[in-house]
């Protein structure tokens, strides 16, 4: 087991490398840069700009820019910002929570209804419900997120007034009950494409194992019907379902780039999204790390949980 | 006193009939095969009784005890299940939870019908394992299904279906999947076990060679019905239906020659199925004029029935 994490973990520290790399080149050889908005602007001069482009160290050869930034990433100094001058660092670790807040409680809700209506679907397989909610998650899979969010804005904060339309809390701050009140609309709009994603899952899981000869003797032995579903049908689709939340792991740090851009949620995707318009090289390759950490980091507990779960996967051969 | 009666079981999918009317008797502590080919309802049968089918109607009676198993609800049936009821399946390596340790398999039909406490039941688990042979039981009660071997699996399946000291065990082919040595020791487990405890079984199989050292009667299905019913000895001594003549004939024999060919029955079971009068005609050699009007079962001998009327 520790072996198996050992070699796991050099695994990925080989793939991180090559992500960065990746990243890096991919950024570069974009077009414009971070200093092409002052081009435009008739108060900075060329010189200005050269005198800035020496300073950030951006007149250097790109490989040479990288093992500078690598160097750092390694040693814990992410580097400053472009804009602001602010260290990286504070900056991701600063938006951090409101994206973990954002993402941890739709994943959550996801999680438990989807599971529930996946189930649902595939015990009463073919029924009106099955139909019903097979048509809700084909919607909400079709249409584009901003879409749900804008009409959740538009009916619930413009016109009923119920809930604010954007940001995390009211200006000036606000107690936890406010927190909660603004966290309200983009969570739903993000759970319900979420609960759409693991309801489909979970009941096309659930019909495989529904088919199963351990669930027939499960109902041959006079099991109440809850306990056929849950301690023998669930507990064989938690391998596929704890798979699937691995994967969705990295939504809990990286954010939901359009959610919390309609919401204004000062989130990483928020952040993400500004820190590329701006070309921010050093704050777009730490949220860029910090997602491939996370999707490497997520898969491996993934893949443990299941060897705790199955007996008869045994962790060692990699 | 019979335990079991079944009168004019029919087993429907959609317009499909997949058991057509069959009816027999099971008394207390007796033992009968059902025997026949892969298709022609055996399994269908068992499910049924056991209201384990989904999707199918259900036409006929059977009465077990004193309840009538096609209209009791599903509570009620579900009482019956696994307490009063046990079933054991073909393939013990995939009718064991894969995920559950195999101790906690059997536990949980006793907690579920005798109300006991979990400590309780894994005691008795502990028993039961001894009972059913099961080496170093204390271990393997902590054991996963793909730890056991298929013989093993299938001990434990038995140790399931027995807990609760049922009145009836099906037994759907428990046999075919496993090696021919083993085959022989899980006969003999059944056997031994159904003797002590007076308990009923019905074994459901293909193999003859099972059904003669283990049932005390037998009846033989053909697509859908039985076409004969015998105490085993006089089935195997002189068969009734021409049917059950030519399953007889196409068992190999130890003093037949190497090069001799294997007798078969010609024809499929597809032919069979067509309309009205015996269904096994098609195939049949006796087959003539009287063959179209359908043949009940009649009585042939003492306790002897043959849906034929050529039988003898």
């Amino acid at each position: 087991m520790v072996r198996y994490l050992f070699n796991r973990l050099g695994q990925s520290a080989v793939l991180l490398i090559g992500v960065s790399i990746i990243g890096f080149a991919l950024m570069h050889l974009a077009p414009g840069g971070p200093l092409a908005v002052y081009t435009l602007n008739p108060t900075v001069t060329a010189q200005d700009i050269e005198r800035v482009k020496h300073q950030f160290g951006l007149d250097q050869p790109v490989y040479v820019q990288y093992f500078k930034w690598a160097g750092g990433l390694v040693t814990g100094q992410w580097g400053y910002s472009f804009f602001g001058g602010r260290p990286v660092s504070a900056i991701v670790l600063e938006r951090l929570p409101a994206t973990f807040e954002l993402m941890g409680s739709s994943l959550l809700l996801a999680l438990i209804i989807g599971v529930a209506i996946g189930m649902l679907a595939a015990v009463r397989r073919n029924s009106i419900l099955d139909y019903a909610t097979a048509t809700a998650a084909m919607i909400a899979l079709s249409l584009p997120t901003f879409w749900f969010g804008l009409l959740g804005i538009f009916v619930f904060a413009q016109t009923l007034g119920w809930l604010p339309a954007g940001g995390i809390e009211t200006t000036g701050g606000g107690g936890f009950a406010d927190r909660m009140w603004h966290l309200v609309l983009p969570m739903l709009v993000l759970a319900f494409v979420l609960v759409a994603q693991w309801s489909r899952y979970t009941r096309s899981t659930m019909l495989e194992i529904l088919g199963q000869d351990y669930m027939r003797t499960a109902r041959a032995k006079g099991l109440r019907p809850a306990r056929v579903l849950l301690a023998h049908g669930l507990r064989a689709a938690l391998v596929p379902l704890v798979t699937l939340a691995g994967l969705q792991l990295p939504l809990l740090v990286g954010g939901a780039l359009v959610t919390e851009t309609v919401f204004s949620w000062p989130g990483m995707g928020l952040l993400f999204v500004n820190a590329l318009g701006t070309r921010d090289y050093p704050v777009l390759m730490a949220i860029l790390m910090v997602g491939a950490l996370v999707v490497v980091l997520g898969n491996l507990l993934a893949d443990v949980i299941v060897a705790l779960i199955d007996p008869r996967i045994k962790l060692g051969h990699v | 006193m019979s335990l079991l009666e079944v009168r004019d079981l029919a087993v429907a999918f959609g317009r499909t009939r997949a058991v057509d009317g069959i009816s027999f008797t099971l008394s207390e502590g007796e033992t009968l095969g059902l025997v026949g080919e892969s298709g022609c309802g055996k399994s269908t049968t068992a499910l049924a009784l056991m209201r384990l089918l989904h999707g199918a109607e259900l036409h006929g009676s059977a009465i077990f005890g004193d309840c009538e198993l096609l209209r009791l609800g599903e509570t009620a049936m579900r009482a019956i299940r696994g307490a009063q009821m046990g079933m054991i399946f073909q393939d013990p390596g995939t009718a064991l939870h894969p995920l559950i340790r195999v101790g906690d398999q059997v536990s949980e039909v006793m907690r579920a019908h005798l109300g006991i406490s979990g400590e309780e039941a894994r005691a008795r688990s502990l028993e039961l394992f001894r009972k059913v042979g099961i080496a170093a039981p204390e271990q393997r009660l902590r054991a996963y299904p793909h730890e056991l071997s298929g013989g093993m699996c299938q001990r434990v399946m038995i140790a399931a279906a027995i807990a609760c000291s049922p009145r009836l065990l099906i037994a759907d082919e428990p046999t075919t999947a496993l090696d021919v040595t083993v085959q022989a020791q899980i006969l003999e487990l059944i056997r031994a076990i159904s003797r002590d405890a007076r308990m009923a079984v019905i074994l459901i199989t293909h193999d003859l060679g099972v059904v003669a050292g283990l049932t005390d009667r037998v009846a033989v299905m053909y697509a859908g019905r039985i076409v004969e019913v015998a105490t085993t000895d006089r089935l195997f001594a002189a068969p009734g239906h021409p049917y059950s003549r030519g399953l007889l004939g196409s068992l190999p024999k130890l003093d037949s020659g190497w090069n001799e060919e294997l007798p078969t029955i010609p024809g499929s079971i597809e032919t069979a199925a067509g309309a009205g009068g015996c269904r096994f005609a098609p195939r049949c050699p006796l087959a003539s004029e009287i063959c179209r009007n359908e043949p009940p079962l009649m009585a042939i001998g003492e306790g002897r029935f043959a849906a034929c009327w050529k039988a003898s």
